[in-house]
């Protein structure tokens, strides 16, 4: 990213640099770059008029910013309690395995990100793995194997 | 009446007439996000295709969610002159069967049907709303989810909806909160304080500006409640929203909504542009002179900012750490103004007891817990879904009657309420009345509604080390109580699911959660030993099975149980030995296979492999020696 960026400057145009507007701010950011990069936390310390450690204190604090990039899928499990009891944890696994990550990693070529969540809120059809905001619902081990399966991809 | 409300009802009821009047079929399609996830939008394009490819001019409306989760997605017709239809399962290829059936033809599919919902009759489909899911239901809150399109105002004002706004601009403020106290109402987000309690104490705090904060942030990990109500029907949230504000003397509200939700922040901000356009948000409501402005605000995925304090600081910009109280927000809130937070489902309760009248409310419940309440019954139950019923139904009408029993016939063994504050139930309890004061005299709260079912593959050690994690992970870390007591606990329970844990770690978690209740700076640390309080108090025997005998009876412990192939059942298939991660398991094909108890690590990878009709993998409580296996 360079010191002066559009996607950034058009960013931080919708806001007036008032305090409360910190959080969305950092959010609409987010959105444009996919992440919080080092340049742009520091023009949101300029532009809202509050440490640079100050904003990195309020991003570090909530799960939802990250501070380097996401893969081009967002795989998000479920980890609420109705996955839970009804084998999270198995999903999580098969995942791990499937996609050769831990969770919090991404892939080294940048396809996959993989992470948890408290809940999706399909509780109803649980357990739930949300890719790039779409639901994948009532899951089991061997459908998260069929549905990530990184060989299969390479066939392709 | 005021006339520019009644000028926007006539048109909205006349349009609303039009859409029911219209010659075409209709097609609604639930499209909230259990919907979504369970495939409604390829179902919505199986009907556009098919009724295109047919020459038929079929009218398709997005809809809520009913809360009938396990029949997801759902779908319902009216064709001109019959009842409307409700459909479950609904794959792209029975939308392609309905429309070939019963849009086509006129055979209503009977076999896919959940029910009929309007009045009227069709042979071999029951009425919907006597169906056993149904039957002991009460929607009040939820009455208008599923049924009216989210994204249009004017469904909502032809269902009452603004009108219980009208009537409050007409009786004035204080009788707002006069018939919100003869309602009964307690707040619906957590603790069950009387909502017009705070309202009051919020009215006469000195000061013109202050605020109302609707909380949904929905925290408890397993409810989806509110985020079903704001995807259904967001307008009966503003409206409660403006008569709250109008009580309080509040210019300004705010939702704050979790950011994991992004179809509730759709629906939210397309139905606070459409009040905005209707005059039923702004300088001047309804030309009755009110001025209120709402705002939404994203959550950033922070489980402490549900709690009041919290939320107040995320909104202001900052950390979202919970401060001590008093002064309590109503008093010194946002910006160190009186300030308000009620949670989804009692903004909405406000609208409707403003529509219905507080009589019509209290009608249902007990003495002390008045009117309807939503709950998100998952788990392991037959029917999961939303559910709206009468306070004081008790736990087996819920997960039996409503809920269908457990999945595959599984005994219960304990019910989960109140999320990470709340506490397991256990099956000998079943009768417990569902009520604020029931629930607590139980060991559990109400909370906001979650309800989690679980059956014997369920581990109550390795389940409360599950909440123990969450609360661990989501301590703000303010204050040292919280933030090393759940550390301490969850590392004992740990110990316990690993085999490494004593009897006396079992009193020691006594120990610790009193001191992490007593001295916690917030609900959060205040409630967070509640789940494993609960597990002990009614599971003991399931803890000493972990310390004294090292096993796991539920079978979840991965340190605690082995995997082991019955001979008599192995076919010699080897698809165990082809599945197993870490070569585990030998032998020839069309021999018998065994597991070197040695190399496993229990990961259960065999299990799943091993074709149903051997079955000879089987999971036990407890390690095994090499001899034993
Ligand atoms: C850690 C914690 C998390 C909470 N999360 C929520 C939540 O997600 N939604 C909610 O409505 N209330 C939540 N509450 C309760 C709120 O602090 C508050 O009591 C509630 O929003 C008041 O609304 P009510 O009176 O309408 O119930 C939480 C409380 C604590 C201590
Ligand atoms: S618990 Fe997984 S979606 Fe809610």
């Amino acid at each position: 990213m360079l010191r002066s960026d559009s996607r950034l400057d058009a960013v931080l145009a919708l806001f007036d640099g008032r305090r409360g507007e910190l959080i969305p701010l950092l959010q609409r950011v987010q959105e444009a770059f996919g992440y919080l990069p080092e340049e742009a936390m520091a023009a949101v310390a300029r532009h809202t008029r509050v440490p640079e450690s100050a904003v990195y204190g309020i991003a570090t604090f909530y799960a939802q910013f990250r501070f380097t990039p996401v893969g081009r899928k967002h795989v998000m499990v479920c980890r609420g309690t109705a996955c839970h009891v009804r084998g999270a944890p198995r999903i999580l696994q098969t995942l791990e395995k499937q996609l050769g990550i831990k969770e919090g990693e991404t892939t080294p070529d940048g396809e996959y990100s993989l992470e948890t969540v408290a809940c999706i809120g399909a509780c109803g059809l649980s357990p739930c793995v949300m890719t790039n905001r779409q639901v994948q619902a009532k899951l089991t081990p061997r459908k998260v194997a069929e549905l990530f399966s990184r060989e299969a991809e390479a066939a392709e | 009446m005021n006339r520019a409300f009644a000028n926007l009802r006539h048109r909205a009821c006349r349009r609303w007439e039009a859409f029911q009047g219209d010659p075409r079929p209709r097609i609604l399609v639930g499209t909230a996000t259990c919907g979504r996830s369970a495939g409604a939008m390829e179902a919505w394009n199986a009907f556009r295709q098919a009724s295109d490819a047919r020459g038929l001019d079929a009218m398709l409306v997005e809809v809520g969610c009913l809360g009938l989760c396990y029949a997801e997605p759902i779908i319902a017709i009216a064709k001109p002159g019959m009842p409307m239809v409700c459909y479950g399962q609904v794959t792209p290829k029975r939308a392609a069967e309905l429309v070939e059936r019963y849009l086509g033809g006129n055979d209503p599919a009977a076999e896919y049907a959940l029910g009929t919902v309007s009045k009227g009759r069709v042979d071999g489909i029951p009425p919907l709303f006597d169906s056993p899911v149904l039957k002991p239901q009460v929607r009040r809150t939820l009455r208008r989810c599923g049924w009216i399109d989210p994204t249009d105002i004017d469904h909502y004002l032809a269902h009452d909806g603004y009108a219980g706004l009208v009537r409050a601009l007409d009786a004035g403020p204080e009788t707002v909160i006069a018939q919100v106290q003869a309602a009964g109402l307690r707040g619906r987000g957590g603790a069950g304080f009387p909502t017009w309690r705070k309202w009051r104490l919020c009215r006469d705090a000195p000061g013109e500006e202050k605020y109302l904060v609707c909380n949904a942030d929905e925290g408890d990990p397993g409810a989806f409640m509110n985020r079903s109500l704001l995807e259904s029907d967001p307008h009966a949230v503003l409206e409660g929203m403006i008569i709250g504000g109008y009580a309080l003397g509040a210019h300004n509200g705010y939702i704050y909504c979790r950011a994991e939700y992004p179809l509730a922040l759709e629906r939210l901000r397309t139905a606070l542009g459409q009040a905005e356009q209707y005059g039923l948000l702004g300088d001047d409501v309804l030309g009755s002179g009110l001025s209120f402005r709402i705002t939404i605000k994203e959550g950033a995925g922070a489980f402490v900012c549900g709690e009041e304090t919290a939320l107040i600081g995320s909104i202001e910009g900052r950390r979202g750490m919970p401060r001590p109280r008093p002064p309590f927000p109503a008093v010194a809130g946002l910006w160190g103004k009186p300030t308000i937070i009620n949670n989804v489902e009692t903004l909405a309760s406000v609208a409707l007891i403003l529509q219905d009248g507080p009589e019509r409310f209290a009608q249902y419940g007990t003495e002390q817990s008045k009117g309807t309440k939503t709950f998100s019954l998952v788990g392991q139950v037959r029917r999961p879904g939303l559910v709206e019923v009468p306070l004081g139904i008790t736990l087996r009408e819920m997960i039996f009657d409503i809920g269908g029993g457990l999945i595959d016939g599984r005994p219960l063994k304990a019910v989960q309420t109140g999320g990470p504050s709340g506490g397991c139930i256990p099956a000998a309890l079943l009768d417990t009345p569902v009520d604020y004061e029931s629930l607590k005299a139980a060991g559990s709260i109400m909370g906001s509604g979650g309800m989690v079912v679980m059956d014997d593959t369920t581990c109550m050690v390795d389940f409360a080390r599950y909440f123990l994690d969450f609360a661990q992970q989501e301590s703000c870390g303010a204050c040292p109580p919280c933030r090393l007591g759940t550390k301490q606990m969850l590392d004992v329970l740990t110990d316990l699911t690993e085999g490494k844990g004593s009897l006396e770690d079992i009193d020691l978690m006594g120990d610790l959660a009193a001191g992490v209740m007593r001295a916690s700076l917030c609900g959060l640390g205040q409630t967070a030993p509640n789940p494993v309080l609960t597990a002990i108090h009614y599971f003991r025997e399931e803890y000493e099975a972990h310390t004294s005998q090292k096993q796991c009876p539920a079978g979840v412990c991965r340190e605690l149980i082995a995997f082991r192939i019955d001979p008599e059942r192995c076919i010699g298939c080897a698809a165990c030995k082809r599945a197993c991660p870490v070569d585990a398991i030998s032998g020839r094909p069309k021999e018998v296979h065994r597991i070197d108890q040695a190399i496993c690590t229990r990961c259960g990878a065999c299990l799943e492999a091993c074709p149903p009709k051997a079955s000879a993998v089987e999971r036990i409580p407890g390690r095994l020696t090499p001899m034993d296996a």
